[in-house]
């Protein structure tokens, strides 16, 4: 009964761009919602603006970004772009997928603050996510 | 952030003044308040409150996998072409051993993810039972305040009881998939007994022009429903719903489903629509209450007098009753101090 007043982090997972390939997405979403966590599943082929506007409305804490297009370092920086347009520049982003490791700096300096690769285990994603999700003032 | 660094007053009107501006960022934000049942929220609503009660709230509920989210998607487009502004207030069920929830109402509304006329937050329930979350009512209020022309509220995938969207709602559509049942189902009590509208799902499948017409069969044999069968209000049902055929993922039959939706908000007279927002009030007041009880009982100094109470009711020292008793005593004892709410 404590735990109704505390609010649990609500983390949006997306999958901009093209690739069809939602299985990681879909076991992630399940994953931390066993952790825990309220997360918004958007779906497929969502483009920058779609996942910025989603996050906007559901005022997310996070922004998981699944990329398995290769198409990453053009669709993140303009995600990390439009949120911080919109004022959301709490927002932790981070991205999954397969990432080269030479990607890894641009996308740090866009704005991603984790990029998760392939056999990364669902606790460290939620171990990272509450040590870094931005401490709400919601009194 | 709007009004971050201020007081909770502060910042809670700001909010409400940013949101009523048109400022998305600050409505958003005010439902997470709202959500979180804080006094920004609560500071917000003051003014909000006043503002609302223009929106045309329709209900969409029915059984999970129904087709409620595909329905509401091609709703939302119908009320658009019309030139309608929509906001969608999406239920989901959270989890009751982690807390978590997977709200996946988005998945099916991608069309209208840019679209500024349109406004959809996703909920999860947190515990709440009745197909709502506790402060989905709320949410709904500051939608309609700030200017929404239409709000939809999508239900977790219910059962046979969970209702509470009618309280919420003036029009509650039940959407009921084809061959989901044989005519006993059709006339047992509950959910589609409280439909001002059902529409049967996915109408390109085999089997649900048939479902279509079972239901009317059964519904339209039912007596006019009096003021006896109401719930918590004296709104006169309709003599027998309409039952209609929609296939959400063609848009097959929508206009005709907002059509009715139209149709049933006109035939509410002064008195039906009194009577509603009476069940609305009564509703979102209700479960203030009860919240505020229980988290003046189980927080702070009298949380240890609680949970003593409860321990002696397991062994069977203290009867439940005594201890519900006990309980509202100290609830009576205690007077509301500011910084205990929050």
């Amino acid at each position: 009964m404590a735990t109704m007043t505390e609010r649990p982090i609500k983390v949006l997972i997306a999958k901009p761009g093209l690739d069809g390939h939602d299985r990681g997405a879909k076991v992630l979403a399940r994953g931390l919602r066993d952790e825990g966590f309220e997360v918004v599943y958007t779906g497929l082929r969502q483009t920058p603006e779609m996942v910025a506007t989603a996050a906007l409305q559901e005022d997310v804490d996070v922004v998981g970004l699944s990329i398995l297009s290769g198409a990453h370092l053009t669709l993140v920086p303009r995600i990390c772009a439009l949120l911080r347009e919109r004022g959301m520049d709490d927002v932790l982003v981070t991205v999954g997928g397969i990432i080269p490791d030479e990607d890894i700096p641009v996308l740090t300096q866009a704005g991603v603050a984790a990029v998760f690769g392939p056999g990364t285990t669902i606790g460290e994603v939620a171990t990272f996510l509450r040590e870094h999700a931005p401490q709400r003032d919601i009194e | 952030m709007t009004g971050s660094g201020h007081d909770p007053v502060t910042r809670g009107t700001v909010l409400a003044e940013s949101a009523l501006a048109g400022d998305r960022r600050a409505l958003a934000r005010l439902l997470t308040a709202v959500e979180g049942r804080t006094v920004v929220a609560e500071v917000a609503l003051r003014e909000l409150h006043r503002r609302a009660g223009r929106a045309h709230v329709i209900g969409i509920t029915g059984a999970p996998g129904a087709g409620k989210s595909t329905l509401v998607n091609a709703v939302v487009r119908q009320l658009r072409r019309d030139g309608r502004t929509v906001a969608v207030v999406a239920v989901d069920p959270s989890s009751p051993i982690t807390g978590g929830a997977l709200l996946g109402d988005r998945v099916r509304m991608q069309e209208h993810a840019v679209d500024d006329g349109v406004f959809i937050r996703s909920m999860a329930a947190r515990g709440h039972a009745g197909g709502l979350a506790a402060t989905s009512g709320t949410a709904v209020t500051v939608l309609d305040a700030v200017g929404y022309d239409v709000v939809l509220v999508e239900t977790v995938g219910t059962g046979q009881s969970e209702i509470e969207v009618v309280a919420t709602a003036d029009t509650t559509v039940v959407l009921e998939a084809p061959e989901m049942g044989d005519e006993v189902q059709a006339i047992k009590a509950g959910l589609l007994e409280v439909a001002d509208i059902v529409a049967v799902s996915k109408g390109d499948r085999p089997g649900a022009e048939r479902t279509a017409n079972l239901l009317r069969t059964m519904l339209a044999s039912s007596e006019p429903t009096t003021a006896r069968g109401d719930i918590g209000g004296s709104r006169p049902r309709p003599k027998r719903p309409e039952v209609l055929l929609t296939t959400g993922a063609t848009g097959a039959g929508v206009p005709e489903l907002v059509a009715a939706i139209d149709r049933h908000r006109a035939s509410l007279d002064e008195e039906a629509l009194a009577a509603a927002r009476v069940r609305r009030a009564s509703a979102v007041v209700w479960e203030i209450v009860a919240e505020r009880v229980r988290r003046r009982l189980l927080a702070g100094e009298l949380a240890g007098e609680t949970d003593a109470l409860l321990r002696d009711v397991a062994a069977h020292d203290v009867d439940p009753y005594a201890a519900a008793e006990a309980l509202l005593a100290a609830y009576r004892g205690h007077t509301p101090r500011e910084e205990e709410r929050g």
